[in-house]
């Protein structure tokens, strides 16, 4: 009995040590964001400093118009998320039900390729429109990202969800339709969640369609904030506050949405970009 | 394939007609269309014009011209190109190898049941949902040779300090470093997955016949997990051929151009040069080998699949 304990306790400070590496980075990004100037630039290192500079926060938002780029972030993952569940979860539905395992292959085709290989055509194309100064063609581009997803994650939702009752469904007359809208979108609500989530978090994640086609009005938060480290000569304080901003609703989503989000990668194993 | 569903549906409707408990076969094709053609235009699309593209020469705010092979026979000769592809490949090898290994450790871990293992995954998987910009811009602050943390952690062991990103030695190291802490947690997830259907009862016979732990995790696990392992290992290739943006972000390919991949010169190329035609060229080749070094994982993992049905 008491080497099992230890065995335990063992394991426990094996795990301790493997995520080490990931708590000690977010209490440094922490407290690089807490501290002015002078303590960032102490040596030896400071963690935890004596006055905590919230102003680093405050700066984030007063000088680099973050709240627009917020509000472009929120607009760009919510549209494409959102257009990618209302033709990705029937999509996930149909491949599933006709077993048509092909269609995954381009799915894992669209995950292989780059996505700068798209970013060529489609500007040429959005500059063509004439559209390249609005939200659009970010949200249109980050369809890449969400639709494989979605798709990827409802195509192994629905393979796991019983036949018998769309069965019954059919045999009492409703169409293919309203068995889906009735009988199995209702059973896929936890898939539903898994993929909207995962499909939030690549898309907000994502930096390089925006570093190409977003103007000064329509960046988005990972632009920005790369941008505030190019061009502006920006102190490390206020730097790690605005990394922190734009990782912060990720990373509370995850810590949230662990177990749905855990099930989900676990079964697909996705991921965007 | 549409073609067909419609006249099957039509056989089952007379059938239905004749004798009625048959069911109609519900016709699942208008669920897929709207995806179909959403893939098209934005993937299919983008394919075929960078095809186009790639055997034309166009630098924006140019004219136009058709170059034939006049790109490719540019990319072949391009020493550029080549270093480029040499550290995409050695930052892939190391991108890898270093979190299949630390992946598969923490999997096994975490597939044992002890205090706060919930909460500790729970971290444990954090980096890989964190904004890669924002972690690239913390990790450049933690190298900085003066002022960073990292050597100041390193003299505390009596280690000298380092140049990190900063020297063109030691930058795709580094750069290796930030993308092993980021997605080892995906590995740890598949790898969870594969010990998850791992069934227990020959654990329980080989400890019967006195195996040790090492003995039953190397003739028993390790073979069940196989394929969730070439799994990993295959996804892990995709990513780290097309990573972006923590070399972006940290090196834009620097010092110099010591840590410039395919995709950070394909983006220079296109982006800051506005080589539209060479830079779509390079798009092509990219993709070549980003599949072909798949499909060698694939048919590698169908072979093992192959020897481990042998073994039984």
């Amino acid at each position: 009995m008491s080497s099992r304990l230890l065995n335990k306790i063992g394991l426990f400070f094996a795990a301790l040590v493997l995520v080490s590496p990931a708590i000690l980075f977010f209490l440094w990004m922490i407290s690089l964001s807490l501290k002015f100037e002078i303590d960032n630039g102490a040596y030896p290192p400071i963690l935890i400093p004596e006055r905590f500079a919230w102003s680093n926060y405050a700066k984030v938002f007063e000088e680099n118009n973050f709240l627009l780029y917020l509000w472009n972030s929120v607009l760009v993952t919510g549209t494409a998320t959102l257009l990618a569940l209302l033709i990705g979860v029937p999509a996930g539905y149909g491949i599933a039900r006709l077993k048509a395992e092909r269609s995954a292959i381009v799915i894992m085709i669209a995950r292989m390729t780059p996505g700068l290989s798209y970013l060529i055509p489609l500007f040429l194309l959005f500059q063509w429109l004439g559209i390249l100064g609005t939200l659009w063609p970010q949200i249109i581009i980050h369809l890449v990202v969400t639709v494989p997803i979605v798709v990827w994650v409802m195509i192994g939702y629905f393979e796991t969800t019983p036949m018998e009752l769309e069965e019954a469904a059919n045999i009492d007359g409703a169409s293919s339709w309203q068995v889906f809208r009735l009988v199995a979108l209702p059973i896929a609500k936890p898939g539903i969640v898994v993929a909207f989530i995962l499909s939030i978090i690549f898309s907000w994640n994502n930096f390089v369609f925006g570093v190409v086609l977003a103007s000064r009005e329509t960046r988005t938060l990972p632009v920005a904030v790369y941008n505030m480290l190019s061009y502006e000569q920006v102190s490390w304080g206020p730097l790690a506050a605005a990394a922190l901003v734009v990782t912060l609703p990720v990373l509370v989503l995850t810590m949230f949405a662990q177990r749905q989000i855990v099930a989900g990668l676990t079964a697909g194993a996705v991921k965007g970009g | 394939m549409s073609a067909i569903a419609p006249e099957r549906a039509g056989v089952t409707t007379q059938a239905v007609e004749e004798s009625q408990p048959i069911r109609l076969a519900p016709n699942y094709w208008p669920f897929v269309i709207p995806a179909l053609v959403v893939v098209g235009a934005v993937i299919v699309f983008p394919w075929a014009f960078t095809l186009w593209m790639s055997v034309n020469s166009w630098t924006l705010g140019q004219s136009r011209s058709f170059a034939g092979m006049e790109n490719y026979m540019r990319l072949a000769s391009d020493p550029r190109f080549w270093e480029s592809l040499w550290h995409t490949l050695i930052y892939t090898f190391l991108s890898v190898v270093a979190p299949m290994f630390f992946g598969t450790v923490a999997a096994l871990i975490f597939d044992a049941r002890f205090a706060l293992r919930g909460l500790l995954r729970g971290v444990f998987v954090m980096p890989m949902m964190a904004t890669p910009v924002a972690v690239a811009l913390v990790w450049t602050m933690m190298f900085h040779p003066q002022l960073g943390v990292l050597n100041y952690l390193l003299s505390l062991v009596g280690i000298p300090a380092q140049e990190w990103i900063f020297n063109a030695n030691t930058v795709i190291p580094s750069l290796v470093a930030v993308e092993t802490w980021q997605w080892t947690p995906l590995v740890m997830l598949i790898v969870l997955g594969g010990l998850a259907s791992v069934p227990r009862e020959p654990f329980e016979s080989a400890e019967i016949d006195g195996a040790n732990a090492w003995q039953q995790f190397r003739y028993l696990t390790l073979p069940m997990i196989a394929p969730f392992l070439m799994i990993a290992v295959i996804i892990r290739t995709i990513d780290a051929l097309k990573s972006f943006d923590i070399i972006y972000a940290m090196t834009q390919g620097g010092p110099g151009t010591a840590s410039e991949t395919i995709n950070i010169y394909l983006y220079n190329t296109a982006f800051s040069y506005y080589d539209m035609g060479y830079g779509s060229a390079m798009a092509v080749v990219f993709f070549i080998v980003i599949v072909a070094l798949s499909f060698i994982l694939l048919m590698l993992r169908q072979r093992s699949q192959w020897v481990d049905t042998e073994g039984k």
